[in-house]
Formats: C-alpha cells, sequence, structure tokens
C-alpha cells in the first residue's frame, strides 16, 4: 500500500507542496518583520503537534501544554544569557545583580554547556511531563479531571515562575535579544533567517516523527485508548504506559517549540504559561483537525496569521472572533477543517449549491398516481 | 488561642467565597459532567451587576433612602442575571455538546472570551438592556397558558413576547444611560463596590478584629448552601435533580423531564456563580477578568470534593481556605516559633498567596494519589463509563 494511493493523500500531498513552496518563497517575499512571525508560528506548530498527539490521537485534553512550552523556552534563555555574560559582574547574567545575587544558582550551571542545553530543552519538559502524567495516569484520572489538573498545574508552574526572581527573573522573564550566539545578535536579521529556517526545518521532522508514531501499532493503541480505554485495558494493555509515553513526547515537542518560540520572539517570560495561551494550542488543533497531523500544523499557522492581522486592523475584535471560533468549531465543525474536507465537506458543499448531482443509491419505491407505493 | 481562632477566621472566610463560588460549578458538574469554563465569567457577571445596581440606589432619587441595603438587592439581581445569561448558555451551546465533556470545555471558554470582552466594549446600560430583554424573552411564556402557546397563534404569540421582550430591554438601556452616565460610555478600566456604611469596620470579639464585608460574605455563603441544600433536598425539583444525576437513562424512563432538569439546574448553578460575584466584588475592584482568578480555585474544589456530594465541597473549599491561610501567611511559624531551621525555612519559602497555591496543589496532587475520586466518590456501576 502506497501512502500516494488514497484520495486523503492527495489532499494531503496537494497541501504538503503548497506548504514547503511557501517555506522556500517566504524569505524572499516576505518583509523581516512577517519572516520573523511567521517563524514563530512555525515554531508554534511544533507544540500544536504534541497536542494533536495526546488529543487528537489518545483523547487527553491537556490545558498545560504551556508548561512545557516555557520551560524548554527558558532552558534555550538561560542559555543564550550564560553565554553572552561575560561582562557583567561574576559573569553572571545582569538580572542577577539587581535582586543581590552574587553566585548563579547551581541548577543553571550546566546550562553554560551548549549540548547540555540542546538536550534539555526536549528531555527536561519531556520527564516532568511524564512523571506529572504517570501520577495522574496511575490512578485513572481521565477525562474532564485530567484537563482541570493541568490547568492547575499550569497554574502552579505560573505563579512558582512569576514569584523567583532570584532564580529567574520573576515577571520579567529572560531576554535573548541582546544575547550572542556565534558572534552574531540574536535578535539581528541574520539570525532571525537562521531561525527560520530552523523551525521550518524543525516542523518537518516533528510532523514525519509525529507521524512514525501514530502510523503503526503504537498508533493504534492509542486511539484505542481514545475510544474506549477500559477495552484497551481489558485486551492486556497497560494504558499507563502509552498515556505517560506519548504525553511525555508532547511535553518534549512542546519544549522543542517553546525554545524556537523564545529566541524568535526575543524574550521568555511566565506569560508563556498563562491559561489563555495553552487553551489557544488546543483550538489550533481543533480548527486545524483533531486527528490530522497536518490539520494541527495548519490551524497553528493560519490561526496566529489571521490573529496578527485582525489585531492590527481592529484590536477589541479579536476576542469575539476567536470566541466565536471556538464555539463554531465544536458545534458545527468538530473534526476541524482538515477533517471535513477529508471526509468530503467540498462535496457537500457543491452539492448544496447544486454544481454535483447526488447519485441514486437507495432504490426508489415505486408510486403509482396517488401516491401509494405498488405492491 | 487567639491565634488560632484568627487563623480559622481567615481560613473560613476565604472558603466560604470558594465554597459559594465553586458551589454552582459542582452542582452542574455533578448533574451534567460539564465543566464549565464560563463559571468565573458569570461571577464577573453578578459583580458587574452589584455594582449597576449600587450606581442606580446613588443615583435614583426614590431610591436613595435604601441606598444602605442595595447589597441585598444586588444578591438577587445578580443571581437573575448570572442565571438567564446561563440558561442561554445552555440553551444555545450546551445542549449540542451532551456526552462530550471536553468539547464542552472548549465552546464555554469561548464563550467566556466573548463575554469578556463584551463588559468591556458595550455600555454596561445597554449590556444590562439585553440581559433585561433575554430574561423577559427566556421567561415570559412561561407566564402565558399553555392553550395559547399550542394554539394556531402561537408562533405570533411567541414573537410577540420576544418582540415586546426587546422593548423592554432597549428601553432599560435607555432609561440607564440617561440616568447613570457612568454607565452609558463603555470602559475597559476595573471599577469599584464602596460597601455602605454599616459594612465598614469590624466587630471586636475576644480581642480579634472581625471584618464586617467577611462576616457579611461568610452568612451569604452559609444562606446559599442551606437553600440549596434545601432546594435539593425538600422540593420535587431537588428530588428529579437528584434522580437524574444519579441515572440519568432511568430517570428519563420514569417520566422525568431530563431537558427541563437541565435547564433549571444549569440557571441554579449560573446563579450561584451571580451570588459569588458579589461576594467578590465586595472585596476588590471589580473588572473582566475578575473571575478567572477563582476559577481554578473552584475546580480544585471539584477536584477535591468529589461529584455530586455537597459535603464534598462544603469540606473541600473550606480546607483550601485555611491551608491557603496557614502556608500563605506562614502561620505555622508564629504558632511554633522554635520549630528546626531547615523547616522553617522552607514554610518562609512558601509563605505568600503564590506559593501557598503551588503548595496546595502539591499537597492535592498527592492526596489524589490516594483518594483519586475526592474525598466523596460517586459510588454505583455507572460511574466507572
Amino acid at each position: 500500500m502506497s501512502i500516494f494511493s488514497t484520495k486523503k493523500s492527495w489532499i494531503n500531498l496537494t497541501i504538503w507542496v503548497l506548504i514547503i513552496a511557501l517555506i522556500i518563497a517566504a524569505p524572499s517575499l516576505l518583509p523581516v518583520f512577517r519572516l520573523n512571525l511567521l517563524g514563530r508560528y512555525l515554531s508554534l506548530a511544533i507544540v500544536a503537534l504534541g497536542v494533536d498527539l495526546i488529543w487528537g490521537f489518545t483523547g487527553m485534553l491537556s490545558l498545560g501544554q504551556g508548561i512545557f512550552f516555557a520551560l524548554g523556552g527558558y532552558c534555550a534563555a538561560m542559555f543564550l544569557q550564560l553565554n553572552s555574560s561575560g561582562e557583567f559582574p561574576n559573569g553572571i547574567p545582569e538580572f542577577f545583580g539587581l535582586y543581590g545575587v552574587e553566585k548563579l544558582p547551581f541548577f543553571w550551571e550546566p546550562f553554560k554547556s551548549s549540548i547540555f542545553t540542546l538536550i534539555s530543552i526536549w528531555l527536561l519538559p519531556a520527564i516532568i511531563a511524564g512523571l506529572l502524567g504517570y501520577l495522574v495516569f496511575r490512578n485513572r484520572i481521565k477525562g474532564v479531571y485530567f484537563s482541570i489538573l493541568t490547568q492547575a498545574a499550569l497554574l502552579v508552574f505560573f505563579n512558582f515562575f512569576n514569584g523567583q526572581q532570584k532564580l529567574i527573573n520573576g515577571t520579567n522573564g529572560l531576554k535573548t535579544d541582546v544575547t550572542q550566539l556565534f558572534g552574531q545578535m540574536v535578535g539581528s536579521e541574520i539570525m532571525q533567517r537562521w531561525f527560520f529556517w530552523i523551525s521550518a526545518i524543525l516542523v518537518i521532522l516533528a510532523w514525519f516523527f509525529a507521524r512514525w508514531i501514530v502510523r503503526d501499532r503504537f498508533g493504534n493503541i492509542l486511539i484505542g485508548i481514545r475510544d474506549d480505554e477500559a477495552r484497551v485495558r481489558f485486551t492486556g494493555y497497560n494504558p499507563v504506559i502509552f498515556k505517560t509515553i506519548i504525553f511525555s513526547i508532547a511535553g518534549g515537542l512542546a519544549g522543542i517549540s517553546g525554545a524556537l518560540y523564545t529566541v524568535q520572539s526575543g524574550i521568555v517570560s511566565p506569560q508563556f504559561m498563562t491559561v489563555p495561551f495553552s487553551i489557544e494550542m488546543v483550538v489550533w488543533v481543533a480548527v486545524g483537525g483533531r486527528g490530522t497531523l497536518l490539520g494541527a500544523i495548519l490551524g497553528a499557522v493560519l490561526i496566529n496569521y489571521a490573529k496578527s492581522l485582525v489585531s492590527e486592523a481592529l484590536p477589541a475584535s479579536w476576542m469575539f472572533i476567536q470566541g466565536g471560533l471556538f464555539i463554531l468549531v465544536v458545534t458545527a465543525l468538530p473534526e476541524g477543517v482538515l477533517g471535513w474536507i477529508q471526509k468530503g465537506g467540498l462535496k457537500k458543499v457543491l452539492f448544496l449549491i447544486g454544481i454535483n448531482k447526488k447519485l441514486e443509491t437507495y432504490p426508489s419505491l415505486e408510486v403509482n398516481e396517488q401516491g401509494e407505493v405498488k405492491s | 488561642m487567639q491565634l488560632f481562632l484568627e487563623s480559622l477566621f481567615n481560613g473560613v472566610a476565604i472558603g466560604s467565597v470558594l465554597l459559594v463560588a465553586a458551589l454552582g460549578l459542582a452542582i452542574v458538574f455533578g448533574l451534567m459532567g460539564v465543566i464549565n469554563l464560563a463559571h468565573g465569567e458569570l461571577m464577573m457577571l453578578g459583580a458587574y451587576s452589584t455594582y449597576i445596581t449600587q450606581l442606580i440606589f446613588k443615583q435614583v432619587s426614590f431610591l436613595k433612602p435604601f441606598y444602605d441595603s442595595y447589597v441585598i438587592v444586588a444578591i438577587g439581581i445578580a443571581f437573575l442575571v448570572s442565571g438567564t445569561v446561563g440558561i442561554l448558555l445552555e440553551r444555545t451551546v450546551i445542549r449540542r455538546l451532551y456526552g462530550s465533556p471536553l468539547e464542552t470545555l472548549l465552546a464555554t471558554w469561548g464563550v467566556s472570551l466573548i463575554l469578556q470582552q463584551f463588559v468591556r466594549s458595550v455600555p454596561l446600560a445597554y449590556a444590562s438592556g439585553l440581559v433585561v430583554a433575554l430574561f423577559f424573552g427566556l421567561f415570559s411564556p412561561l407566564f402565558i397558558s399553555d392553550n395559547l402557546l399550542s394554539g394556531t397563534k402561537s408562533k405570533l404569540i411567541r414573537s410577540c413576547t420576544w418582540g415586546f421582550s426587546a422593548l423592554l430591554g432597549v428601553s432599560t438601556g435607555g432609561i440607564l444611560s440617561s440616568l447613570v452616565s457612568k454607565l452609558s460610555r463603555s470602559s475597559a478600566r476595573n471599577v469599584d463596590v464602596t460597601a455602605p456604611s454599616w459594612m465598614r469596620g469590624g466587630i471586636d470579639f475576644v480581642g480579634i478584629t472581625f471584618p464586617k464585608t467577611r462576616l457579611l460574605i461568610i452568612l451569604i455563603t452559609v444562606i446559599s448552601v442551606l437553600v440549596v441544600i434545601f432546594f435539593l433536598d425538600k422540593t420535587a425539583w431537588g428530588m428529579r435533580i437528584r434522580a437524574v444525576t444519579q441515572n440519568r437513562p432511568m430517570s428519563d424512563c420514569l417520566g422525568i423531564s431530563t431537558e427541563t432538569v437541565d435547564i433549571i439546574t444549569f440557571g441554579i448553578g449560573s446563579g450561584l456563580a451571580g451570588v459569588a460575584g458579589v461576594a467578590v466584588s465586595l472585596l476588590g475592584s471589580v473588572g473582566p477578568n475578575v473571575g478567572g482568578n477563582y476559577i481554578v480555585g473552584c475546580f480544585m474544589v471539584v477536584v477535591l470534593g468529589g461529584v455530586g456530594n455537597l459535603l464534598g465541597t462544603i469540606l473541600a473549599s473550606f480546607s483550601i481556605g485555611i491551608m491557603t491561610d496557614l502556608i500563605g501567611a506562614g502561620r505555622l511559624l508564629t504558632i511554633w516559633p522554635d520549630m528546626p531551621s531547615p523547616l522553617a525555612s522552607t514554610i518562609d519559602f512558601f509563605a505568600t498567596t503564590s506559593m501557598a497555591r503551588v503548595m496546595i496543589f502539591a499537597l492535592i496532587v498527592i492526596f489524589l494519589q490516594f483518594r483519586p475520586t475526592g474525598m466523596f466518590p460517586q459510588k454505583g456501576r455507572m460511574v466507572e463509563s
């Protein structure tokens, strides 16, 4: 069975060709500001892929992906700050001086190494997600309870990061704009172009990775857990292990995404852990199409682009549009836009307009003039 | 002893705000398995209703002598306002999503965004006009005899009631905006509710000062809880609600109109959110985001207390309230001054409001390791599915 044999794959293939063409064309077409925005949204697509894995495929609605997103961001930002703070007193980032901290807190020490940082960007969020997930899944806490607990965890992390000035600069967050990497300013145009390319490549890699996960038996078990967890358990599988693994994978993806987003937006702050942001991540997936990995990418990029365009033109109306979008997608398009197209939604519209004629599939009964069925 | 009492009072005061806010959420969650993320915004509507009521009492000449009692009127108005919006929400959105709680979560979040932005960008006078129109539009069919409603002219009569209510709403908006100039412009700024004179200050008792606002909030909470318990245990509709909570298909088979039960429960739950909004408005300034500060606390109460049991909700909110006070104000240090220094520094580390939340969440997760379904879990075969 080739992957391009079915009709669904043709739709996907077309969209992929379009996406890759856009990515290649974007740097020469868009001004730097827009390119930077597109790069940020591509990095957000990675966290959306993670959300799709845990929600679209496994049926667990996490409202706390912001935790892992921000953790990845903090790892990257701290590495950049540490490596460009040679001229500050004590050789530690400037903000520590404001709070009278003279020695680098011990847990930041390893972040001076680039390899450690590159690993911890995804490993640290993955470990924390795994731990949190294990404690929750072990007790068969699921459904709405799980969502509430993840949201509460998000708020807890937000409060923690907001309050710790001495360790992580509290509310102000860590800036990466003026730090140095490879002898260049991170906020400079050339670096931002590089980050755009890295984001684009990582999105595609993350898609392949996610697809590899859900394609085989592992993916089937995930879908089984989504549809009937008790039955999966009775069949002899232990859902806890699978749920923990997929949750920590999603956490790792969120970490990578957060790190990329941080270097492109120039700052990481506890604002990444606010409740609305994490729920937005879910909505990108819901709009794009749950259970379709491509839908998550499309949803993340397009909704964010729409958001920035609409908020530039009409600042007050985005909340209305966003709220309406939530309700509309959930009530009218539960499969999301891509899922709807894949299930033949476009054809239905054509029927409604009257361009395509419906095929007679049901044998019609023979009726006489009075409207009675002939026997 | 004095310290202990003071700590207990503070804890109960924090817990009672949580309780009155979580009460509605818990009832609705127990009945329909729906988590209403717009609950905080319904509280916000209640808080704004208090503000509007206060302004009306201040501006209108024949209500001025009764200014001191506006809080009591506000409780009723807040209940009706939030209840009306809640019923509208149930009729339009939530009803379509029964059986899929996660989708409901997202849809209600969308509603909460719209409500927040609505309060920011629509002048309060016209917003209250809209609520008045909705109120009469939704409820006036109840007072028209069934013969008329099911007769041949039913459509005409129904549209007449809506037209009549729309007229009422528009005139309410117009009158309000001309009477109270503060309400005629939209503003995103926070507003303040000033407590009437009899609520300022405190009562001294065994050497401790109890602030009167806190006492009033505790009183409001006690009354709401008693009313809810009475309603659920002693009235016919309360019995139906309990029946549907226990077993929905069976109740349906026995002739209980589950649809009506859903409407009533959601209305009451939302109305209680409005009452909680009155309490919240007495504690601090009122803004579009006021509900968000409380909503997660309410969720924790529901998770900790278990579903479908008011006692669990009550115990959970008071224990969270008392723990918040104990940890957040670092009271353990004052109670036990010469504790070993590592423990003392740990407690000192958590002695802020935000860090107390961190600690309480950790404690709740630990608690759930032993009792995964809360303090008082629902029993029976229906629970697993």
